[in-house]
Order: structure tokens, then sequence, then C-alpha cells
């Protein structure tokens, strides 16, 4: 690997974790809208509003950038940066075409389950160091929410990883098959589920749950580092919704040439963010005791049986 | 996706079928047009009878201050002054009319009871559905009679009359036969149209009004009498209804 394809490579990621962001964020922006009866932005940029998250940005850019004097200030300065840089690891290690991926590691399965674990931990750090109680009480309910739906999210990855015979993300993309629509169907419903559960997303939105802990960890944070934490959540949408693309939907296989593989990718993650929207609007917010209980007796069942039945059918030689 | 969530709710359609409900409700809202209105970038549909600003047809106000003094909030200010109009024919007498010098209305304090517009014998006052007359400061809602009167231009039209109503005041008045039997001068013979009715002299009743409790009995004045519904004639003010002869 060349220098000039490393910065390639790294000039490629840092668009797509700018860009992608952003378009889900906007396609949220819309999708909620029409689904409330709404329009949603449509006067940024002219057509339709499609500029409405840069002037959001420009807009928290322009914000003072402040420090409650309670405050831990180094953690509380540091935690924005933990939640967000994760997931541009993570968005870095999933592949998108045959053999493309930003980085290309042997258990990049592993890697990426590690790395948005520790994205977590910045909600924990801002909550714990605001010195402000609504966001520790956030911040403890997201530590909570973290280490209950992490076991059911590790669970379903492996059962998929079992099912390839391969700890990287390639090679499970590659060994994809239709039958796997049918075969690692629970563990899909769990993966999906403990992901948005992960990302803190409505319905699972207990550790941000505005009307009780105004915004959770994220109550003292202002300008730019309030984006930061919003820009982690929205790239977290797009890993997540690229990992169940790439593992679950096939990625690049579809009816389509060979050189379009990465579109395939890309849309069908598109579809799976919608779907996340989708239930963000519908639904309403778990209590807390609703959360832990979904998580230990139905999606950590659920996705050991996925384990037991997908070992069985390697065994079998299905 | 998460029907396991609800394990113990069966309890009328909770449950799977709920959450499904919930799902299928955002998205057929979704593909059903939004509600919203573009409000500065397309005008909004109002209904003909809008209450948007009180507009002044400066010709027809005769100062008679009626307006002011109904209006609950007082915010009706006129001011006028007497004019002598000299005798047009040799030896007749000089007249007196009003000249309006100032009619503004105070739309702060407007509370957009309509009281002016009804009372207001001669037709001066009228509503316009225009609302876009916002100011930054409270003071300038004031607005005087030239700001009243462009606001004539967004008054529209009356709205037709109902199927089978009573014919309307004007058309009533222009119908009527003059006064006499054209022996007196003045009524037809000037051109004008009467100024006060003679029933005895009718010869065609108009059609009853529909919906009307009317009955066809002769205890009741005749029914050219004007129209208690309808507003008034600028030409033609309201008769007495009394059914003897005038003393002219």
């Amino acid at each position: 690997m060349t220098a000039l394809d490393l910065v390639l490579r790294a000039v490629a990621v840092l668009a797509a974790f700018l860009v992608l962001p952003l378009l889900v964020g906007q396609v949220e922006h819309k999708v909620m809208a029409h689904m409330q009866g709404r329009l949603g932005p449509m006067y940024a940029g002219g057509f339709h509003g499609w500029a409405q998250l840069v002037a959001d940005g420009v807009k928290f850019v322009q914000k003072e950038d402040i420090t409650p004097r309670a405050a831990d200030r180094r953690v509380f300065r540091l935690a924005p940066a933990v939640a967000l840089v994760p997931y541009l690891v993570a968005l870095a290690l999933v592949p998108v075409h045959p053999g493309v991926a930003a980085v290309d590691v042997p258990g990049s399965v592993v890697l990426v389950l590690a790395v948005t674990s520790v994205g977590a931990l910045g909600t924990l750090m801002a909550g714990w160091s605001s010195g402000n109680k609504y966001s520790l009480l956030g911040g403890l309910r997201a530590a909570a929410q973290l280490v209950s739906y992490e076991l059911p999210l590790v669970l379903a990855v492996a059962s998929v990883a079992l099912a390839g015979g391969s700890l990287s993300l390639v090679v499970l993309a590659d060994r994809w098959s239709p039958w796997w629509l049918l075969w690692q169907l629970p563990g899909a419903v769990v993966f999906l589920v403990a992901a948005v559960a992960e990302l803190q997303r409505p319905p699972f939105d207990m550790p941000i749950a505005d009307a009780e802990l105004v915004l959770g960890a994220w109550t003292e944070y202002t300008g730019l580092r309030f984006a930061f934490f919003l820009l982690a959540e929205y790239a977290g949408i797009v890993v997540v919704s690229l990992l169940f693309a790439v593992l679950w939907l096939g990625g690049w296989h579809g009816p389509a040439p060979e050189a379009l593989g990465w579109l395939w990718t890309l849309l069908k993650g598109l579809v799976v963010a919608v779907g996340v929207i989708w239930v963000r609007v519908s639904w309403p917010r778990l209590r807390e005791d609703q959360l832990q209980r979904l998580a230990w007796l139905w999606l950590v069942p659920l996705a050991v049986i996925q384990l037991a039945l997908t070992a069985a059918g390697v065994v079998m030689g299905w | 996706v998460t029907e396991e969530r609800a394990p113990r709710d069966t309890r009328g359609r909770g449950g799977l079928p709920g959450i499904l409900k919930g799902l299928a409700t955002t998205a057929r809202t979704a593909l059903r047009p939004s509600h919203t209105a573009e409000y500065p970038d397309v005008p909004p549909t109002l209904p003909p009878r809008s209450r948007g600003v009180i507009a002044l047809l400066e010709e027809n106000c005769t100062s008679c201050m009626l307006c002011a003094r109904e209006c609950p909030d007082w915010c009706i200010y006129i001011d006028s002054h007497k004019e002598t109009v000299p005798a047009t024919t040799p030896g007749g007498r000089e007249r007196q009319r009003n000249v309006l010098d100032r009619f503004a209305i105070d739309f702060s304090l407007c509370m957009y009871c309509g009281i002016c517009i009804e009372v207001c014998p001669f037709d001066a006052l009228f509503w316009s559905p225009q609302f876009e007359y916002a100011e930054t400061d409270i003071r300038d809602l004031l607005h005087e009679k030239d700001r009243l009167g462009d606001w004539m231009a967004t008054v529209p039209p009356p709205p037709a009359l109902d199927e089978r109503a009573a014919e309307p005041a004007e058309v009533a008045a222009a119908n009527r036969p003059a006064r006499g039997t054209g022996s007196v001068g003045g009524g037809a013979a000037s051109g004008r149209p009467p100024r006060t009715v003679r029933p005895r002299t009718v010869t065609s009743a108009p059609p009853p009004a529909a919906g009307e409790p009317e009955t066809p009995d002769a205890t009741k004045p005749l029914p050219t009498g004007s129209q208690p519904a309808e507003p008034p004639d600028p030409a033609d003010p309201p008769s007495p209804p009394a059914p003897t002869e005038d003393p002219t």
C-alpha cells in the first residue's frame, strides 16, 4: 500500500463520513416530516431544503462553546471526539464493493464491534463529566442500555461469522447467499433491534429522553461539540445500516453489473436507514424496565437460539 | 420488527397488531399530501367572508359617527366639518353637508367584531380578506382613511344570493313604482328612484321570500317594504314602515 493509496483511502473515508450522515439526516428530516403530514425543510439550498443540514452546521460553528463551571473540563471536552471517532474507524472497515474497504484487516468483524462499543463510552463520559444530574442519569441509563444490548448484538454477528466461516467482512459478504435471508432471519431481527438500541434512537432513547432528562448526556453541550454528538448519532446509523446490508442483505450481491456493487451496498444501507427512521417516527419510547426486559428475556435467548441454529447448519453442511 | 417486545399485553389490539398499526399509520400519512400551507409562496385560499381588515369607501361616508359610537373598543376616530353648499336655483335654500376630515381605525385596538360594518347605514365600511398589514411597532397600526381606502380594491364582490332568496334591496327599490302616479314632481319624473314607499300604490307584490314564515294575510304591511336583512341602499334610506300616507 503506497502512501498515495493511503491518502486516497483516508480522504475517501473522511468524505463518506462527512456526506453519508448528512444524507441520512436529511432523509430523516424529510421522511419524518412527511410521515407527520408536514413538508420538512423547504428553503435552505433552494430545492426542497437540501442544504438544511449544511446550514445547521454553519449555525453550530457560530455558537458559543460553553463548558460548565462544575464540569470535569478535560473529560467534558474530550467526550464528543470519543463519541465520534469510533464511527469513523468503523466506517473505514465496512466494505462497499467486492474486495474494497478503506481498511481491509482480517478480523474486521471483531474490530467493527469493538470500535462501535467505544462510541458509547463518549456518551458515558459526557454524562459523568457535565456536572449535571440529568446528564449523569442519562449517561448511566446509556451505560446500562449498552451493556444489555451489546450481548445480543455480538451474538447475532457471531452467527453470521459462523455461517460464513470468516471474521472478515469482505469474505462474509462474498460468501453470502440468498438462503441466509431465511436462515439468519432471527439474528437479523436481533441485530436490528439491538443496533437501534445501541444508537440510543427512539424507541430506545431512554438515555436522552427529552421529556424527563432534558437531553440526557448532551444537556450541557453547545455549538460544535453538540454537533459532533449529533454527527456521531447519524454516523452510527450509517455504520449500522451498512453493516446490516453487508452481513445480512448480501452487500454488493444484486442483479446488476459487477461494477455497480458499491451502489447496491449503499442502496441496501439506505433502505435500512429509512427503516430506522420509520421506527423512530412510529413507536413510543420504551420504559427503562421494558428496555431491559426486551434485551435479556427476548433478544439474548433469540440470539443464542440463532447461534445454535447456525452451528447446526454449518455442521450439517447447509 | 420487534414483535417480541410486548409479551403480556394481549388486551384488545395491543401487542403485535398495535406495533404494526403504528408503522402502517405513519406510512399511510407519508404517502398522502402533506397539510403544510406554504404561505408566503402560495397565498392562502380564504373564505369569501374572511375578516382581514376593514376598508373604507370614503365617498359613502357621511360622518354620521354611528360606527365610532358603536365600536366596543372605541378604535375609530372621525373628524369632520360642515360645509355650506350654495343654492343651485335662485331663491333656493342653502344646504349643509358633512365633509370627512379624518377617518382612522386603530387596528391594535380593533377586535374585528364587525359592528361598525353592520351599523353603517351608507355602506361605507367593508370587510376585506387582506391580512398582511403587520407592523413592527404597535403605534403603526393606526391607519388613516387613505390606507383604509386603498383596501377597498381588495374587497371581494358580495357572494351570490341564495337560490330563491329575496331580491336585493337595490333591485327592489328600482322596481318599485314611482311615487303617486307621476302627478307629483320628483319620483319617476325626475329620473331618480323614489325615496319613500307608498304602499297603497303597489300593483303587484314581489315573490315571497323563501324560508320566511310569511303568510299572505292582510294584517301585515304590504311586502314592498325594504327587506330587513339587506343593507340599505345609499340612494334610498329606509322608509318608515308606517302604512299611512306621507305628509308630502
